[in-house]
């Protein structure tokens, strides 16, 4: 197991590698160029010798390769650069800002649990009963509806039936918790929502293929009670495909916080993804994507790892 | 005299009868299943009983509705599908249909408990054994962990599991076929039950398993008292171990009995055909074999007479009603208009001659020739720098097959008989040795040699079902290579795939449809079809004949014999059942562990076979003779497949072999002949 791991681990690097490749390339194909876009904002009439020494400040003039052999090099020693618009420190711009993320992930992964996973099952169960319609009903809904539009209907519903509006400015969790959760809370559920449905249906599916499993038949032949034989014999193995989703999905969804946090008004990695784009800092841009493909590698060995835990011909093969 | 009785004569008399009242009785059992197409009676009417501490046997082909009735007992029907719409089914007086879940639930594992066909599937891949063995002892005996895991340990022991302490706390996957059946015999006698039901218990399993799985079942279930019901397709288990015999057609139970007696003399002629159809091995080979033709009916619309009239060569003007199923003789019933005139009115099937086995020529040149052929696959080994581990799947196997000739290759799984089969196809490279098909190396044949080869080389596959592409009709399967290999024009393809469909014996209309419109037996001709289109000199039949029922096998059998003898072409037929093989070769490789065993011309082999291994095999297929099968002492083969991983040294069959020495582990021994044209390899004969 442990073996398996560090194998893994280790296979992680080529592939982070390539991502590193293929940002750091693309980026400097597509159109758009800090230096113009940061002295011509300002309107002012600017010199060919001054974006000149504009670019050579920010090393833009040293050939492509040394660049990303001086990306590469600060990667390995974690120094990603500074931004290139701010000038602060990449490292500070996404540290002060990952932790509001990192939360409202969290607490949608929790909320799509809980829900998901006694949905799913429910549903599963039940299937082909009005319980299971219902409950289809509501996971094509959370599939269907952008997160972004259910995030203003929650302001929208907040305000005008309980005449109350989220507080604006960002409380970090420990300074106080309750005002923390009152504000993230509302953004949580708007993503949670469809990351629920996503793992709802998967559960699901699963049930509803591990209930036909002969060894179902098996502990029903025992004498096994019927909700022992859901709890014990079906669940541990209807969760392996769903343990997959949630990994997946939660990848997805520091991503997906993108739009939701501008909704929301929150200032997360999501806002400065938004914004290094817009403003072409590459070294902000390529920062954060490296830093997504990270957690998605992660989450992809984490699933692996549970798998390992959960099912035993995973652990000795 | 009626005055007389004394209320103690009374009383003696009724506990007698007690004695003799079933544990079980099934009566009047309807099963119906709601399916896309209509509602299917899958049992109708089916009535049986057995007996406190008697086996009885349920027999009968796929479809039958033996395993419906079986899961019926248990109320495990597949809901909301399957239902029983009418009868009753008495256990011990009460009738378990009118009873509430909570209380059935209570009775299953505790009081019946049953034991089913796929131990791969059958145990929960998550948990470990030790948990699911206790379970059914925490739930209805109360029992504390600790209790339950000692009853554990002793119940390993009783069927067979060395090292009990340990393997409780093992999974599924650490456990091979057998011993999964093994622990699925220990749950099922874990609360001590009146009755188990065993469903095809052994059918997934080896030869020498089976043997040691079906010991293992009659020992404890004659030393516990238990009651076994036994659900079988294969007659010579029913020979050896039932007491009582219900023969199941269509639904329908068609006759029943006490086994003997049905065995000398069977009163349905469903039972003396099926009887008659199965390959022997205690009696010479003859002519072709019987078979019962036809299929059985669709049960979404029986017929409305007798179910087996349209199959049935005894078959006179009355067989349109519907016969009962009624009294005939002592303790027995059968279901047919004619039963008294049973089994004499079925006459044989004039014995065609036997595929004429044509003389084996000294050739100069046998059309394949195998030598030295190995294969070696590599496992990536454990842990990060883990070596690779070599498993040996062929190894030095070398024979040869002359043309329009069959031979055998028998073993076990994990002998390497399919590994043989891939080779000789090339959809394997070997790793040494030459394969020489009419002088040529397959295994050095460049790409465009090879193409050309394969239109000489064709294969027939184990699964009916899958081997045929679902999207496709029959006659667009059958119609692919005549088009692009043999450039035929369409209209003169549809002609070609007509008479090969017919030569085959299936209607040429049969080209339009698709798989899913057919018998397994129809699929496996299709396949035959598909094979005999590039009119090939050799086919490789790949257990060609396994999935299916013993009657359709038979017509496989026969029409694999009537083609070669026909058309000329040579077979290598692997198959695990010796009696199979016997039928349609000349000569037999026994092959294990990835070794070849013994060589021998087929008559020689079964009559005096050499190599213990080959003995064994032999000994552990029981026979459908009640009378020879209980005069026989159990002689299974003790002791589990070596993992191919880690063979024995030396000879690999000596960790089971009851003659082994000391040397059997230092040489391995070399295939030298014994006698003329009959080589074994063991250094003890």
């Amino acid at each position: 197991m442990l073996a398996y791991a560090a194998r893994r681990i280790a296979l992680m690097i080529p592939t982070l590698l390539g991502v590193a490749l293929i940002t750091f390339f693309m980026l400097r194909v597509v159109p758009g160029d800090i230096v113009e876009v940061k002295m011509r904002s300002d309107g002012g009439y600017v010199t060919q010798e001054l974006l000149a020494s504009e670019r050579a400040r920010l090393g833009l003039d040293r050939p492509l390769v040394t660049q990303f052999g001086d990306w590469m090099q600060g990667l390995v020693t974690l120094d990603l650069g500074t931004s290139m618009w701010t000038g602060r420190p990449v490292a500070e711009e996404i540290g002060v800002r990952i932790g509001l993320t990192v939360q409202v992930a969290l607490m949608a992964a929790v909320i799509a649990v809980l829900i998901a996973v006694p949905l799913g099952t429910i549903s599963a169960l039940f299937r082909d009963t009005w319980i299971d319609y219902v409950a289809r009903i509501f996971t094509i809904a959370g599939l269907a509806v952008p997160s972004f539009w259910l995030g203003m209907l929650i302001i929208l519903g907040l305000l005008t039936v309980f005449h109350w509006s989220p507080p604006v400015t960002y409380t970090p969790f420990f300074e106080s918790p309750l005002k923390n959760i009152s504000q993230l809370i509302w953004p949580a559920l708007a993503v949670g929502y469809r990351y629920a449905a996503v793992v709802a249906r998967m559960v699901r599916s699963s049930i509803i293929e591990v209930m036909k499993e002969d060894y179902i038949r098996t502990a029903r032949a025992k004498g096994v009670f019927e909700r022992m034989v859901v709890a014990r014999h079906a669940m541990r193995n209807a969760l392996l495909p769903a343990i997959t989703v949630i990994g997946l999905e939660f990848a997805f969804l520091i991503g997906g916080l993108v739009v939701t946090e501008q909704v929301f008004n929150l200032n997360g990695i999501g806002r400065l993804f938004v914004e290094a784009v817009s403003r072409s800092d590459f070294i902000l841009v390529q920062a954060l994507v490296m830093l997504l493909a990270v957690v998605f590698v992660s989450m992809n060995l984490i699933v692996d790892m549970l798998y390992g835990v959960l099912d035993p011909r995973v652990r000795h093969g | 005299m009626i005055t007389a009785l004394s209320a103690l004569d009374v009383g003696q008399d009724t506990e007698a009868r007690d004695a003799a009242l079933p544990l079980l009785a099934v009566e009047n059992l309807t099963v119906e299943f709601t399916t896309a197409s209509g509602t299917l009676r899958a049992v109708d009417g089916v009535s049986w009983s057995v007996r406190p501490g008697e086996t009885l046997a349920l027999v009968g082909e796929s479809g039958c509705g033996k395993s419906v009735t079986a899961l019926s007992v248990m109320r495990l029907l597949a809901r909301p599908a399957g239902r029983v719409t009418g009868g009753r089914i008495l256990f011990g007086g009460r009738d378990l249909l009118a009873l509430p879940e909570s209380e059935m639930r209570a009775l299953r594992g505790r009081d019946i408990a049953m034991i089913f066909q796929e131990p791969m599937t059958s145990l929960n891949p998550v948990l470990t054994i030790g948990m699911q063995l206790a379970e059914p002892l925490i739930i209805h005996l109360g029992m504390s962990e600790a209790q339950a895991r000692v009853r554990s340990v002793e119940l390993l022991g009783m069927v067979g599991i060395p090292d009990a302490e340990r393997r409780l706390r093992q999974y599924p996957h650490q456990f091979s076929g057998g011993m999964r059946q093994r622990v699925m015999i220990a749950i099922g006698l874990a609360c001590d039950p009146k009755l188990i039901i065993a469903d095809e218990p052994t059918t997934a399993l080896d030869v020498t398993i089976q043997a040691q799985i079906l010991e293992l079942m009659k020992d404890l279930s004659r030393r516990l008292g238990i009651t076994l019901v036994l659900i079988t397709h294969n007659l010579g288990i029913v020979a050896r171990y039932a007491d009582q015999l219900a023969v199941m057609y269509a639904g329908r139970v068609v006759e029943e009995g006490p086994a003997d007696r049905v065995f000398r003399a069977p009163r349905h002629p469903y039972t003396v055909r099926l009887m008659r159809s199965v390959p022997r091995l205690d009696q010479a080979r003859g002519g072709a074999l019987e078979t019962i033709e036809g299929l059985p009916p669709n049960l979404m619309d029986p017929p409305s007479g007798c179910r087996f009239a349209p199959r049935c060569t005894a078959r006179i003007p009355v067989c349109d009603s519907d016969p009962a199923l009624r009294p005939v003789g002592d303790a027995r019933r059968a279901a047919c208009h004619r039963a008294e005139e049973m089994p004499g009115a079925v006459p044989l099937t004039a014995a065609r001659p036997a595929a004429a086995a044509p003389a084996l020529a000294a050739e100069v040149t046998p059309l394949l020739q195998v030598r030295g052929l190995s294969k070696h696959f590599a496992v990536p080994g454990r842990g990060l720098f883990g070596k690779m581990a070599t498993v040996r799947a062929a190894e030095e196997v070398s024979f040869s097959i002359g043309r329009g000739e069959t031979l055998g290759l028998v073993g076990e799984s994990g002998c390497g008989k399919t590994t043989v089969g891939r080779l000789v196809l090339r959809l394997e490279e070997p790793t040494r040795g030459e394969i020489l098909f009419d002088g040529k190396d397959i295994a050095k044949a460049s790409a465009a040699e090879m193409r050309a080869m394969r239109t000489r080389i064709q294969v027939i596959f184990q699964d009916p079902y899958s081997s045929l592409n679902p999207r496709m009709t029959v006659g667009a399967t059958i119609r692919e290579p005549l088009t692009y290999r043999l450039n035929m024009a369409t209209a003169e393809a549809h002609d070609r795939a007509a008479s090969l469909l017919r030569q085959v014996g299936l209607p040429p209309e049969m080209a339009e449809r698709y798989p899913h419109q057919m018998s397994g037996g129809q699929r496996q001709r299709v396949g035959i079809a598909r094979a005999l289109a590039m009119e090939p000199d050799f086919i490789v039949c790949d257990e060609a004949v396994s999935a299916l029922d013993v009657s359709v096998q038979g017509q496989i059998i026969n029409l694999l014999a009537e083609l070669q003898a026909e058309l000329g072409v040579a077979y290598l037929f692997i198959a695990h059942d010796l009696a199979v093989v016997r039928h349609l070769s000349q000569r037999v490789v026994v092959m294990y562990l990835g070794r070849v065993m013994e060589v021998a011309d087929r008559d020689e082999l079964y009559a005096a076979p050499l190599h213990p291994y080959t003995q064994a095999l032999l000994d552990s297929a029981p026979v459908p003779d009640p009378v020879k099968e209980r005069a026989r002492a159990p002689r299974a083969l003790r002791g589990e497949l070596p993992s191919p991983l880690a063979p024995p040294s030396g000879c690999v069959f000596r960790t089971r072999c009851p003659k082994a020495i000391r040397e059997c582990a230092e040489i391995i021994p070399p295939l030298r002949e014994i006698r003329p044209g009959h080589l074994a390899a063991c250094i003890r004969i």
